[in-house]
This record gives C-alpha cells, structure tokens and sequence, in this order.
C-alpha cells in the first residue's frame, strides 16, 4: 500500500514536472501573447533611486519607471517631450523655460509640478546625501558649489519654479549637450513627500524605493522587486502617454553569467542575451544571424599610463609604446566582437565629432623612439608592470600586447592581475605603470570623453595635467557656436593623442542576443531603448 | 545531555566571537572599499560617504556597533537591504535547494554504497564506485552546463534557469530539478564512498554473522545490524557537508541564476560590503557550529561505544 502510494506520487510529480514543458509554454512565447517581456540587465541593481545608484542595470530599470523632463526618441534618441511638452531656449542659450505637461501625474495620482523638480534637484545636490553623480548637475549655475557646502541657500541655484507647471534652469554656459544630459536618471525627478516620509531625503536605503512604497511617474510602475530574483514592472495606465506603451509588463531577471544568460534565451526564457560570449559569436553568426546584435558602443577601452613613474614619464616611451600595437590584429583576433580599432580616444561620430588626431602604427618609427627614450632594441629597458583587473577577457588582450612589445620592441613587460577593489584602489593610489581602463559616456557629446584628461578631473589618475589642453575644455565649455566647439575638442584631442597619457585599443561593441519577437528596438551607441516603445510580436502559428 | 548541549552552546561564544574579529579585520585591511568604482567620486563625496555610513568612526567603536546591531545594518552594496533581510530573503532559497540535494545524495549515495559494500571488488561493486568517483571527479561547473544542455537545451525537460521564479511560488517547480541534481550527485558520490567503507568494515564484524547465523534475511541484516553502524563516517561527514549544503552553492547559484545566499558569501567579499560580509560569515559560523553539535549527538545516540563526556 505504501509503496504503490509512492510510486503513484513520484509518478504524478514527474508527470507534473513534464506537462509544464511543451515547446508553447516558454515564457518567450507566453511573453508575446500576454505582452511580457522577459529580459535581462546583468546584475542585480543596487537601488533603484535615481539620486544614489551609478550603474547600467540601475538605468535600464529607472528608465521604465521614471521620466524626466524630456524623453528619447526610440530611434536616435534625440531629445522629445517628455514630463515638459515644449520648452524655451533663451538666445545667449544659458537659460531653459520648461513648460510641464497638465496631465503629467505621479503613481498615487499627485501632479507632477516644476516644484517636484526643484526639490529633487536640490536633493541630489544636498552634501549629505553624498551622491556619487551629483556633478552631472554641475552644469547648472551654483549646483557645484552648492553641493560642495559653500552656500546653504538652494534659491540661489540656477533652477527655479515659475509656475506650477513652468521651471526654469539657468546654465553656467550654455550647454549644447543639456537636453540630452536631461536624459541621465540624476536629472530625473522623484516623489519628495515620499523620500521624505521614510526619511530619505539626506540618506540612502531608506526604503522608500521598495515595491509597497514606491512613488514614480514613468510608463511603467513597481510591481514587484524579489532580491535577486526578478524586478517586475507593470504598465502604468495614468501614464500621460499610455496609449503608446505596448508592453504590460517587463521582468527584469539579474543573470550575471554569460553562458547562464545564453541558456536562458536558448531555452525560451530570456527575450535577450545581455552579453554574448566571445566563443559564442561565430556560432551566432553562421546559426542565428537573425538574433545576434554587434552594434557600437559609446566607450572605449585603453591603457593609462601612470607619468609619474619611470619609464611612462618619458613621452618618447608612452608613444613608441602606442605605435609598436597592432590593433586590428587584437579586434580580430583577440576579441572577436567587431570592435573599432581606436586610433583616438573618442568614440567616432559623437554629436557630429570624429577626432581627426591619429596615432600611427609604425613599428620602425616606434623602435626610433625608444631607443631615443635610451634604450636601442629595447636594451636596458626598466621592469614594466601591466595592472589590469582580474578577468579572462582583459587576460587574452594584456597578453597579446605583451607579445606584440616583445616582438616589435623587445621589451619584457609583466602583467598583474588583480581584484576589481585592489585594481581600483592601486589606479586611484597611481600605485601602477600602465592600467587597463575603460569608459563609457555618460552623455552623446565628446565632453564627456575629453574632460576627464583636465588636471582637476577624478577619472585622470594619470598624473598627467597640461595647462593648454585644460584651458580648451575650458573654452568648450563656453562656446556657443557648436562648430568653434567642436575645433576646441579637435585641438584638445591632438594634445591628449600627443603627449600619450593614455593608450587608445579599441571603441567597444555591444554584443548581444534579441529574440526577433521583440519590436521597434534601435540600436543605438547608448544602448537606450525607451521601454514604452517596445512591443512583441506574436509568431505566427506553425 | 542536556549538561553536554549547554557547555557546546557556551564554548559557541568565544568562537563566534573570534570569527566576527577576524572577519571584520581582514575586510578592514584589504585595500579598496565599498565605495571605489570605475567612476571615482571626488574626495569630498567619499568623505560624506564615510560619514554616512559611520566609517569615520573609530575601528573599535565600528566593530562594537557591527555585532552588536549586525541584522539591522544595512548593506553598502545595496542600501535599501538590511543585513538581515538579505540573509532572510535568500537563505530560504539556498536551504531548499540544499535539502533537495541532500535527498538526492542520501538516497544515491547510501543506496549505492550499500550495494557497492555487499560484493566487495566484483562488478556491483566497480560499476557504483565508479560512478561515485565520476561524480567526484566531474566538478560542479562542468555537470551543471551539462545537465542544462542535455535536458533543458536538448530534451526541453527542464527551464535552463531560474528558481521558481519562471514558474511562480510554489513549493516545487520544475526549475528546481536541475540545481538540485546537479549539487545531490556531487555529495552522493562522496557518501556513496564514506558508505561503502563504512560498511565493509561492519560487515566483516563478528555480530554480522552472528545474525547470519541466526537466520536472519540478508535484508534485515542490512538494514538493521549493518547500516547504524555503517553510515557512522557518513554522519560525521554530513555535519559540515549540511552547513554547506544549505548555506547555498555559489557555483551551481551562480550557474543556475539561483537568488540564494551562496552568490552573497562570495560576492559581498568582492564589494567589500562590510556589514554583509560580517552577517553572511557569522550566519555560517553558528549554522556550521549548530550542525556540528547535532550530528555529536546523533553519534553518541548510534553509537554506543561513545558517551556525552
């Protein structure tokens, strides 16, 4: 009797454990009936309070849930209205009159008001609360100093309500690049009554950005966050534009793993791949054309070299360094993702910028150099230490490079791995010769790659600092004219490309997997996709 | 007994003690802090960081503070979590996947062993204690991707991922299988082994054929002369083995895209999440030293050679 109870049990179980299997139960394909995107980000977000995270993942949720006062066109994600319906531009273009739409309203049915964005703008700013981007802000006139405690008055910070539904922004300088830096989630307003009601205004971690208490005014709203598990958004239906959201729901899934991801979108789990593997590219590329993406990124990946120590302080040595690479033998052979071999350190073709300083791979010229620097064939040539962050992919490159010195300079330089917080550490210590690096920009306009290289920028850590070249990005900063600022880049850049405080290797490429269901998603060089767009498309039945 | 369990609970106290010491040390000492990222914040940011989550505080004072307040610190890494939620949160899950591997390895394992011990160095006993050593041998990074590609990628059987998340609440999806197996066959190898000495040993006792000698069937042999005394390597070895267990796997965790505390005992470490580095390690800690005294007492109940003192 007990035996054939058990056996009836594991029977039905297996059974039950079977019947949910069928090729049409995936929730890929579940997904496009019922509209529910299943997707995934990377890691698990830290938080999803705009004034506090930093991170990717954190961005792609935020957006869905959180607009700002303008939006992005799905397509080249040029600034549209979004919380504003129009706005003004005075003619000197240091002042900006936002006009916010009536209809705009927070989840629990408050208006979104001009004041919202004040005191939100003033929360991201206030020292206490130490938010680590703050200074995308610092375009606006007193947000810098405010949030460095030198005046405790917001009022005289450059945004103001007029009205209701009227704010008004006024700019250190006139800015050409400020609508779309509108679009960074630090500009992104958030329901102050409720930071305040759990004591959020000055401290992170206050709970008010869990499920039952979250308060936002985007095309979707916080359904349910389960640690790392899934975060689910729903449609919002007061949504001032909700005839154009077409999904109802999005599940965010933390996958970190590349091969968990893949196995995840193979077996219909996963709408998208958020990276691919290199291994797996050739595959996807004779098997799946259709689903494989390689489009390019905004960001780039070089070598700092630390200026201060020997034997990068000599610039003779940096340069026959930068020549004696072959980059298009890395991208091809190395890392495999069609990535742009960087000649510069901009990423091409932002806002109309291609840098036109190049570095020339020429491995004679290099040999010149360096034997110049004093050491002829690379005699006598000091210990050089390649630090780079513990991971296979930045292993395989560090070495080809270590190949390349050897053959075309013969030189022995080490490489040293180390743990993310170790590498970081060292690099912000300038304890290092030569850093692995990348960068991604925060914002479409070349500012955002040229201005870190200043003598009072965090990102240097190169110990390298020219009076010339600060003074340009100085001057960008205050020129109207979009032409005469984009020369003032070009010049800056061949400064940067001359004294080689940096190693250019390649522009990144977003390597990803999208399952074709998935509609009117653009690839762009931010990797935006404003959710709202986004639809799926049911397969037709076999 | 009950003298025995008080005096292990109150040599807990200078353990837990210890451990907390040297974790919250060594996190300290370890260059790099919870607020180094690509993008370096300037130094006046992490300086109101610091004040923020009470790093300007003297060392002492922190370390106080930690173990005295550790579930309701909140975590650097995610702020919005407090220590205790997470470990709540996600301990559940790293527990339920262990108990189902731990099934899974007890009843292959011993299964296994048993038959391996019956016929010592013929085939039934080779096949088995091949297998085991397979299983041994093949870590869990390999089987995992393995069992994902035959019955998820091929077979379609199981979801590839997840851990009733695609599925919904209930106590047991489909999605659970894989993880499960895959954690359950790496310990049944290791009890199939401890199981078949164990047994061998006891078989060749003089009581054993005793009881043969009485008559009794060779299942009743087994089950009740052999296997108490048999499977005593396998208690002390299930002690540990337990803890770990349901402390959660970051291996099959992480292959899996499983939410359990095993991702956590790694990671925090990595981001130097202090208070989540402390919560998870002390959590351990008791969850090892409690199991420990557990299985000290099953073997004084099995074996009744050895006392409480």
């Amino acid at each position: 009797m007990t035996n054939r109870f058990l056996t009836g049990g594991a029977i039905s179980l297996l059974a039950g454990v079977l019947a949910g299997c069928g090729p049409g139960n995936k929730p890929v394909d579940q997904g496009a009936h019922n509209k529910v995107l299943n997707i995934t980000v990377g890691t698990e977000p830290e938080d999803i309070d705009p004034h506090v995270v930093t991170g990717v993942p954190e961005h792609h949720i935020i957006v869905a849930l959180t607009e700002g006062l303008v939006a992005e066109d799905p397509v080249d994600l040029h600034p549209v209205p979004g919380t504003a319906e129009r706005w003004e531009v005075s003619d000197d273009g240091m002042v900006y009159t936002f006009h916010l739409r009536g209809n705009a309203k927070w989840t629990n049915g408050d208006l979104v008001t001009a004041d919202d964005f004040v005191q939100s703008y003033k929360r991201i700013l206030t020292p206490a609360l130490a938010s680590k981007y703050s200074y995308m802000l610092f375009v606006m006139k007193g947000a810098e100093d405010y949030s460095l405690g030198k005046f405790k008055d917001f009022s005289q910070v450059g945004v103001k309500a007029i009205d209701e539904r009227t704010l008004e922004i006024t700019l250190n300088a006139p800015t050409p690049y400020f609508l779309s830096l509108l679009n960074h989630y630090t500009w992104f307003p958030v329901h102050i009554a409720t930071v305040a009601k759990h004591d959020g205004l000055t401290r992170r971690g206050s709970g008010w950005t869990k499920p039952e208490n979250f308060v936002s005014n985007g095309a979707f709203k916080l359904k349910s966050w389960k640690l790392g598990r899934k975060i689910v958004v729903e449609k919002n239906p007061d949504y001032w534009d909700a005839a154009t959201t077409k999904l109802d729901e999005i599940h965010f899934y933390p996958i970190e793993l590349e091969t968990t991801q893949e196995n995840a979108f193979r077996g219909g789990q996963l709408h998208n791949i958020y990276s691919l593997h290199i291994d797996k590219i050739a595959t996807y590329k004779k098997e799946h054309p259709d689903e494989l993406r390689i489009k390019p990124h905004l960001a780039s990946y070089f070598y700092r070299f630390n200026v201060t120590k020997k034997p990068c302080d000599d610039i003779r040595v940096r340069k026959a360094l930068a020549m004696a690479l072959d980059r298009s033998s890395i991208t091809e052979n190395v890392t495999k993702g069609e990535q742009m071999p960087a000649l510069f350190f901009t990423p091409p073709g932002v806002a109309g910028y291609t840098a036109r300083a190049r570095i020339e791979e020429n491995v004679e010229k290099a040999r010149q150099l360096l034997a110049e620097a004093g050491y002829p064939d690379g005699k006598g040539f000091p210990s050089l230490e390649l630090l780079y962050n513990t991971t296979e992919g930045h292993r395989i490159i560090a070495e080809a490079i270590q190949q390349m010195w050897k053959k075309n300079l013969n030189i022995n330089i080490t490489l040293q791995n180390q743990e993310w917080k170790v590498y970081l550490d060292r690099q912000r210590e300038m304890d290092y010769q030569i850093s692995r690096a990348g960068w991604t920009g925060d914002y479409p306009d070349p500012n955002t790659f040229l201005d870190m290289w200043t003598s009072w920028s965090q990102q240097n850590q190169t110990g390298w600092a020219r009076d010339d070249y600060d003074a340009l990005i100085r001057k960008a900063a205050v020129t109207q004219d979009p032409e005469a600022r984009l020369e003032l880049f070009q010049q800056a850049e061949e400064i940067l490309m001359d004294e080689m405080p940096v190693l250019p290797i390649y522009i990144y490429t977003r390597v990803y997997a999208l399952n074709p269901a998935v509609k009117n998603w653009h690839a762009n060089v931010l990797d935006h996709h404003p959710w709202k767009h986004l639809d799926l498309e049911v397969k037709a039945e076999e | 007994m009950l003298k025995f369990i008080l005096r292990r609970v109150l040599e807990t106290i200078p353990v837990l003690l210890c451990v907390a010491a040297m974790t919250f040390f060594m996190c300290r000492l370890a260059p790099g802090g919870p607020f180094d990222e690509d993008k370096q914040v300037t130094a006046e940011v992490r300086e109101l960081l610091n004040k923020q989550f009470n790093l300007d505080q003297p060392l002492h004072k922190q370390f106080i503070q930690y173990i005295t307040h550790l579930p309701t610190l909140q975590s650097f890494k995610y702020p919005n979590r407090t220590v205790g939620e997470i470990i709540s949160q996600k301990f559940p899950v790293s527990a339920k996947l262990g108990f189902f591997a731990m099934c899974i390895a007890l009843g292959l394992g011993i299964l296994f062993g048993v038959i391996a011990s019956l016929r010592p160095n013929t085939y039934i006993d080779y096949i088995p204690s091949s297998l085991a050593m397979i299983g041994i041998c093949l870590p869990t990074f390999v089987m995992g991707p393995l069992l994902m590609l035959v019955f998820s990628l091929k077979l379609g059987w199981f979801p590839a991922t997840g851990w009733g998340g695609f599925s919904g609440e209930q106590f047991f999806a489909n999605d659970m299988v894989l993880p499960s197996v895959t954690l359950g066959f790496f310990y049944a190898a290791y009890i199939s082994r401890l199981t078949r000495g164990g047994m061998l040993d006891i078989l060749t006792q003089d009581y054993i054929r005793t009881a043969k000698a009485k008559g009794a069937s060779g299942l009743r042999v087994i089950l009740k002369h052999s296997l108490r005394g048999g499977l005593l390597p396998v208690i002390s070895f299930m002690g540990p083995a337990v803890a770990g267990l349901i402390a959660g796997s970051f291996v099959i965790e992480t292959i899996f895209a499983i939410p359990g505390l095993g991702q956590d005992f790694v990671k925090s470490a990595f981001n130097r999440d202090y208070t989540l580095v402390l919560g998870v390690v002390m959590f351990y800690a008791t969850l090892i030293i409690l199991l420990n005294l557990i299985v000290d007492i099953l073997q004084v109940t099995l074996n009744p050679k050895l006392k409480f003192d």
